[in-house]
């Protein structure tokens, strides 16, 4: 096993020394992995299965149901564009377009020097300052295409 | 000392109230001004944001759509004139907040969401301190005659919920409290968990007096990570004060509260998902009955309402359900808390009575499109709601009413499009954002999704439209009758809307032949 697998496993077994092992917190502590580590790695799920005395498949079921449980690493920064009705009625679909083109990756993929995930997301409670993204935790509302590229570039990782 | 109110809410935020509040603490130590700033929760009319109020005697004085610059201007030489451009005057007597019946949402944007003696000072509490002294059945009677139906967008009788509960013989019992709003377009539990998020702890305190139940969870979407930090302090602040908590007694209940976060899935909106997922399994729909008020979390007797019905419940129980009940339409009592939301001038919460016409709400309230085009539709309750062209807009906003049009008010969202939309592709995004969300259980929901998007896509590329429509019709009505819940169940509703009001547009000349435009956020997962 890999050192970062490793440390992987550390990180994990330091987090489920603090959880008792009621199955209930099973989502909860999927979300403290991907939180920590960015995602959840496939080395986790056994780990998990035997704390909370599940079967794999179990705890397999849960991690891939979930949009923000993420099976492999994304981007130094991810950013988010609202894809739903609200969104659309005031051009988000041009707006994602042109991300698309901005930053030069599908919806859903990380550039290839994993500097940047785009993502569809669908409604962040913000309708009526739309269209609106979210870069890393910070929600944006009222994005035009020339304030995206603004955001863009404010925003960049150091 | 002058009070200066600048909002952090989401929305406020997302449109830089931080920056101009930064500006504005800059501004105030340079010139010294005897001025605090209080960060309010917005008061929910967002197409004024980032509003800045100053409090002149007790009228507030509101200062509209800031950046940091212009706030730092108005305060340049001492507190800003009356006269400066941004000046919209008494926030209080705009006509977008005036014009409204504010109950669940008094309070919002008023004063800081976590101080909690200005809660207490604006009748907060009262609904509990009236309940404490009621017994359980007394409570759920209260809850009846008020006429409340559930706000999550089922509109079911909320007391015909609490009455099972609170019948259900067994040791444990629990309230959950749904606020995974996932549906487009709405923000009114979001506004309220982060503008006033005491009320929802004393509203389920109220559903524990009246049920029994010793333990409650809210369950709230991870896209609102503001929600979740306010009211995870609001929580720390009751729990100190002792108003709620496992060991709170006097003023207090012993009952707890815990905040459970979802991870991105529409589905779990549904209640049955919604309790498979705070229960650690994968989120799929339960088949219903037992219905949750019988066998609900853990498989015991559960409550699980909207965050506005439990807010709803402090507001009846104050005032009394009489009082409530007095207000409203037909079987639609008391008032809801619309949101206007997407291609409108004047976006925002507007709380009406139910019986106002939703042309009242678009064009009075709303302004007409912000786009300065015709507006062509709105949306109504959601991704699972009926477009509606102007031509409609003079029903009432009322249960009945709209599901006698083939419509349904839903959780309240109103999402208006103007004339450049394409509303067949409206309709193959109904059927893919189902595909996407679908939790996979029932096949008419997990199947009939994705055909219905493949055959909306063959009527837009000019595919044998009329035997396709035919086909499409056919599969809203096995969508419709055979989906386990909502998701599925609804989904055909604004697809057969669209056929009903905007057939042109299955057929448009600008598009006949072109391949159908894959929405760019499809087909990674």
């Amino acid at each position: 096993m890999s050192d970062s697998a490793d440390q992987h496993l550390a990180t994990i077994d330091a987090l489920l020394a603090t959880q008792p092992g009621t199955p209930d917190l099973l989502l909860p502590t999927l979300i403290e992995i991907e939180r920590s580590l960015g995602y959840v790695p496939d080395h986790a799920i056994a780990r998990l299965a035997r704390h909370f005395n599940i079967s794999r498949a179990d705890v397999h079921g849960v991690a891939t149901f979930y949009a923000d449980l993420h099976a492999r690493p994304r981007g130094r920064r991810v950013i988010r564009i609202c894809q739903a009705e609200a969104c659309q009625s005031l051009g988000s679909r041009a707006l994602t377009a042109h991300a698309v083109r901005r930053l030069g990756i599908a919806v859903g993929a990380t550039s290839t020097d994993g500097g940047d995930t785009l993502e569809a997301a669908y409604c962040f409670g913000n309708c009526a300052c739309g269209p609106t993204i979210q870069i890393d935790a910070q929600v944006h509302g009222r994005v035009t295409t020339a304030r995206f590229d603004e955001l863009v570039v404010r925003t960049e990782p150091q | 000392m002058t009070t200066i109110y600048i909002p952090n809410d989401t929305s406020a935020c997302s449109v830089g109230a931080d920056a101009v509040a930064a500006a504005v603490e800059t501004a105030i130590e340079r010139t010294g001004i005897d001025a605090r700033i209080v960060r309010n929760g917005s008061r929910g009319a967002y197409a004024l944001e980032p509003l800045l109020e100053v409090d002149s005697d007790g009228d507030r004085i509101g200062y509209a759509c800031l950046t940091p610059t212009r706030a730092a201007a108005l305060f340049a030489r001492g507190l800003p004139e009356r006269t400066a451009p941004d000046c919209v005057g008494n926030v209080d007597a705009l006509p977008f907040l005036r014009g409204q019946r504010r109950l669940t949402f008094a309070r919002a944007g008023l004063s800081d969401p976590l101080d909690l003696d200005a809660y207490r000072r604006a009748r907060g509490f009262e609904g509990l301190e009236r309940a404490r002294a009621m017994s359980s059945a007394q409570i759920v009677d209260e809850i009846r005659r008020s006429g409340l139906r559930g706000r999550g967008g089922a509109a079911f009788p909320a007391a015909v919920k609490w009455q099972t509960v609170l019948d259900a013989d067994a040791p444990t019992k629990y309230v959950v409290c749904n606020a995974d709003e996932g549906d487009s377009g709405t923000f009114a539990d979001r506004l309220l968990m982060e503008a006033d998020p005491f009320q929802l702890i004393e509203g389920m305190l109220i559903a524990a007096l009246a049920t029994g139940a010793r333990s409650g969870y809210v369950y709230l979407r991870s896209e609102y990570p503001r929600a979740r930090d306010v009211f995870e302090r609001a929580l720390a602040i009751a729990r100190r004060a002792g108003v709620v908590g496992r060991d709170a007694r006097g003023a207090g209940l012993a009952f707890d509260i815990e905040l459970r976060l979802g991870a991105g899935a529409y589905v779990c909106g549904e209640e049955t998902s919604l309790l498979e997922s705070i229960e650690g399994r994968r989120p799929l729909v339960r088949a219903k009955p037992p219905v949750p008020a019988i066998q609900g979390l853990f498989g015991a007797p559960t409550l699980i309402n909207n965050v506005l019905t439990l807010a709803a419940a402090t507001t009846i129980l104050a005032d009394g359900g009489d009082a409530y009940a007095a207000l409203g339409v037909g079987r639609s009592r008391g008032t809801m808390p619309f949101q206007l939301a997407g291609n409108v001038a004047r976006g925002g919460i507007v709380e009406l009575p139910f019986g106002a016409t939703l042309r009242t709400l678009v064009e009075s309230f709303g302004g007409g499109s912000l786009s300065k085009r015709p507006l062509r539709a709105v949306q109504v309750g959601g991704p699972l709601g009926a477009y509606l062209p102007p031509t409609e807009w003079d029903v009432p906003l009322d249960y009945e009413a709209f599901a006698a049009r083939g419509a349904m008010l839903g959780h309240g969202g109103v999402v208006a499009f103007d004339d450049t939309t394409d509303f067949a592709e409206q309709a193959e995004f109904a059927m893919r954002f189902c595909a996407h969300e679908s939790c996979g259980k029932c096949t008419p929901c997990r199947i009939g999704s994705q055909r219905g998007a493949e055959v909306i896509a063959r009527i837009r590329a000019g595919d044998a439209p009329d035997a396709n429509v035919a086909l499409l019709e056919d599969l809203c009505e096995t969508m419709e009758l055979g989906s386990l819940c909502a998701l599925g169940g609804l989904t055909p509703m604004p697809v057969r809307s669209i056929l009903r009001h905007f057939r042109e547009d299955f057929s448009r000349a600008d598009l006949a032949g072109d391949a159908p435009q894959r929405n760019p956020a499809q087909g990674t997962r």
